[in-house]
């Protein structure tokens, strides 16, 4: 169950949007943030939000690169792998930071904490390599420097 | 250099309300508001020769003409600021500096099509850019210069900011109209086009985050001096090139448009970096063919890149050195479209996935002479699906088959990829 202060928040987001489904993207990332994730439990509740069946959300919550389906660490980093940082060594900033978080792409580490994901473009390509930790990019960044900003050294 | 985006621009920060108009912002917005019709606004649109800034090129002015004066109902205007083009971050960068400008176009070109209601479409992880934009809107709203009755003029407009979730194919305009409505985001059949039935059914206007940037400029100093900005005669204002890539200085930079690739890169982007020759570069982000050294004349406009092989895209610049394999660059480029494929038609599902295969094959030393064929095929067939993403996704595989035969054929022939180890990280 969400809280009502949040509740209200959400309702008023839609009730400001031409038709409520507009506002489910926006709908959608305030829940995810709630809950660290996009759980059941906020597929239905944005849902019964906007006046759409659980499908209809879950149709767009598995389209959007930033919504996820599936747990996630309070700390996500996203690893461009487009081509400008292709071309400056994202590709071996990646291989690293799997290596010393005892991970590969896409898994979360053993105590839960932190997430690796490849990402496309950025828009911080002239800071190749770049990341993205939440929703603050960073670059040209050094694996060393990615694992102080999560706290890993 | 003239500038007329970035005129504004203070190194570590963005201007604020009070600097941008004391340096002349919003009096076009005043001008048009007060003394304009919105028939002449469009008409000094189409004299200043404007083309769209998303990657088409298309005539401005001209787009805004096909919109139905006479319709009933709302009609809508949408700032595409969904780059995701990789090698493209200009847009991030223009809202980064001064979202003013950007809420200023988008007063104007509203204002010529009478438009009430806009919407800007922000990507996602431009959290800046769109805390910007939403400090600009208010404080222009505060102001008199958004809201109803707009300095007195009789014009009203709202500005409502959607921030997406991330998904190139929402940069598409008739997916970005699904996606703002809370679609699923895949592409709409054209036609109707969006200027007849888009956003909600009603015309519906889609222009870039620079494209409208740029119009404050043409209304307050006429078209033919914003014209005239080019660096030649043939080409029309500034352009915003972002750099990447083995060069010094990797920055978005405002630059007439005409000049020479040459010009570029030898200039504001300081040559090479140390122990980097230049070999090949992206010309106009991820789906525009290469050029290499033989196109360093050639000028960088819309047609001239055309007129190369080429497109001049977002001015995504993406410059590659002696060591890089063109093979994997273009696997690289094909993952991501691959990636990105929305999903709707089977060409692109289908066929992008399978020609990342092809090149993997070749890039790990399996491929085999009838791969070539296979690639050229794909470059024709890719034409027929059903939104340009596909067609754009092959650009770059066209350009290595014309340009970078030999290249591929030694991966072919030597069982491997000649580069691997030959750079640093
Ligand atoms: C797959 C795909 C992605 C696109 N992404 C963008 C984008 O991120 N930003 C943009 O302005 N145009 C993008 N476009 C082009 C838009 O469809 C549209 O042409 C453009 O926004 C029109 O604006 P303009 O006339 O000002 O250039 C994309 C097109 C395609 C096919
Ligand atoms: S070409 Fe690709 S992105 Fe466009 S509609 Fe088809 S599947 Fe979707
Ligand atoms: S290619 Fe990595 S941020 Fe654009």
């Amino acid at each position: 169950m969400i809280p009502e202060p949040l509740k209200t928040e959400l309702q008023s987001s839609i009730a400001h949007a031409v038709t409520r489904r507009e506002a489910a993207v926006g709908v959608m990332k305030r829940l995810q943030s709630h809950y660290g994730w996009m759980t059941d439990e906020a597929v239905t509740e944005a849902a019964e939000l906007l006046g759409l069946s659980p499908l209809q959300v879950e149709e767009l919550a598995t389209f959007y690169e930033m919504i996820y389906r599936r747990p996630v660490g309070p700390k996500v980093i996203h690893v461009c792998d487009s081509i400008s940082c292709w071309s400056m060594g994202g590709e071996t900033l990646l291989q690293q930071l799997e290596h010393h978080l005892e991970i590969s792409a896409g898994g979360t580490t053993g105590d839960g904490a932190v997430t690796l994901l490849p990402c496309s473009c950025l828009g911080n390509c002239g800071n190749a390599p770049a990341i993205m930790i939440g929703e603050q990019l960073h670059g040209p960044i050094t694996v060393q420097q990615a694992l102080d900003l999560v706290g890993r050294r | 250099m003239e500038q007329v985006l970035f005129r504004h621009n203070h190194p570590d920060r963005m201007v604020s309300l009070e600097e941008y108009r004391l340096e002349g912002g919003f009096e076009a917005w005043a001008k048009a508001v007060r003394a304009m019709s919105p028939d002449e606004v469009q008409q000094a649109v189409i004299d200043s020769g404007l083309r769209g800034r998303g990657g088409a090129g298309f005539p401005t002015g001209k787009k805004w003409s096909f919109v139905p004066r006479d319709l009933p109902g709302p009609r809508y205007l949408i700032c595409n600021c969904d780059e995701m083009e990789p090698g493209t971050y200009k847009d991030r960068v223009l809202l980064e500096k001064n979202p003013y400008l950007l809420v200023e176009g988008m007063a104007l070109a509203a204002y010529a099509l009478q438009v009430n209601h806009a919407f800007i479409f922000i990507r996602r992880g431009y959290e800046q850019a769109a805390h910007n934009l939403r400090q600009a809107i208010d404080e222009a709203r505060r102001a008199g210069l958004l809201g109803s009755n707009i300095l007195a003029g009789g014009f009203s407009l709202e500005l409502d900011l959607h921030q997406s979730a991330g998904r190139y194919i929402c940069g598409e305009e008739t997916a970005l109209m699904n996606a703002l409505e809370g679609l699923r985001a895949n592409p709409r059949a054209k036609p109707p086009f969006p200027a007849i039935k888009g956003l909600w059914g009603q015309p519906t206007v889609v222009n870039n985050v620079e494209t409208l940037a740029n119009i404050p400029a043409i209304i307050e100093r006429g078209p033919a001096w914003w014209k005239g900005l080019a660096a030649i005669p043939e080409a029309a204002g500034t352009k915003l090139f972002c750099i990447s890539g083995h060069v010094q200085k990797t920055e978005c930079i405002e630059l007439p448009l005409g000049i020479t690739l040459g010009e570029i890169i030898d200039g504001p982007c300081g040559g090479m970096r140390p122990g980097s020759s230049f070999k090949a570069c992206i010309p106009g982000g991820a789906s525009t063919p290469y050029f290499t050294s033989d196109h360093w004349q050639v000028a960088m406009d819309f047609d001239a890149v055309a007129k190369a092989g080429s497109r001049l895209g977002t001015g995504g610049i993406v410059v590659f050195d002696q060591n890089t394999c063109m093979v994997g660059a273009t696997l690289n480029l094909i993952r991501f479209f691959a990636r990105e494929s929305c999903g709707w038609c089977t060409p692109c599902r289908e066929g992008l996935p399978f020609v990342q295969h092809i090149l993997e094959r070749i890039e790990d030393g399996l491929g085999r002479p009838e791969d070539i064929d296979i690639l050229r095929e794909h470059v024709q067939r890719l034409n027929y699906a059903f939104c340009a993403l596909a067609p754009g996704a092959m650009g770059p595989v066209e350009g290595l088959l014309r340009l970078f035969g030999d290249e591929l054929d030694e991966h072919i022939a030597k069982g491997k990829c000649p580069f691997k180890g030959s750079r640093s990280h």
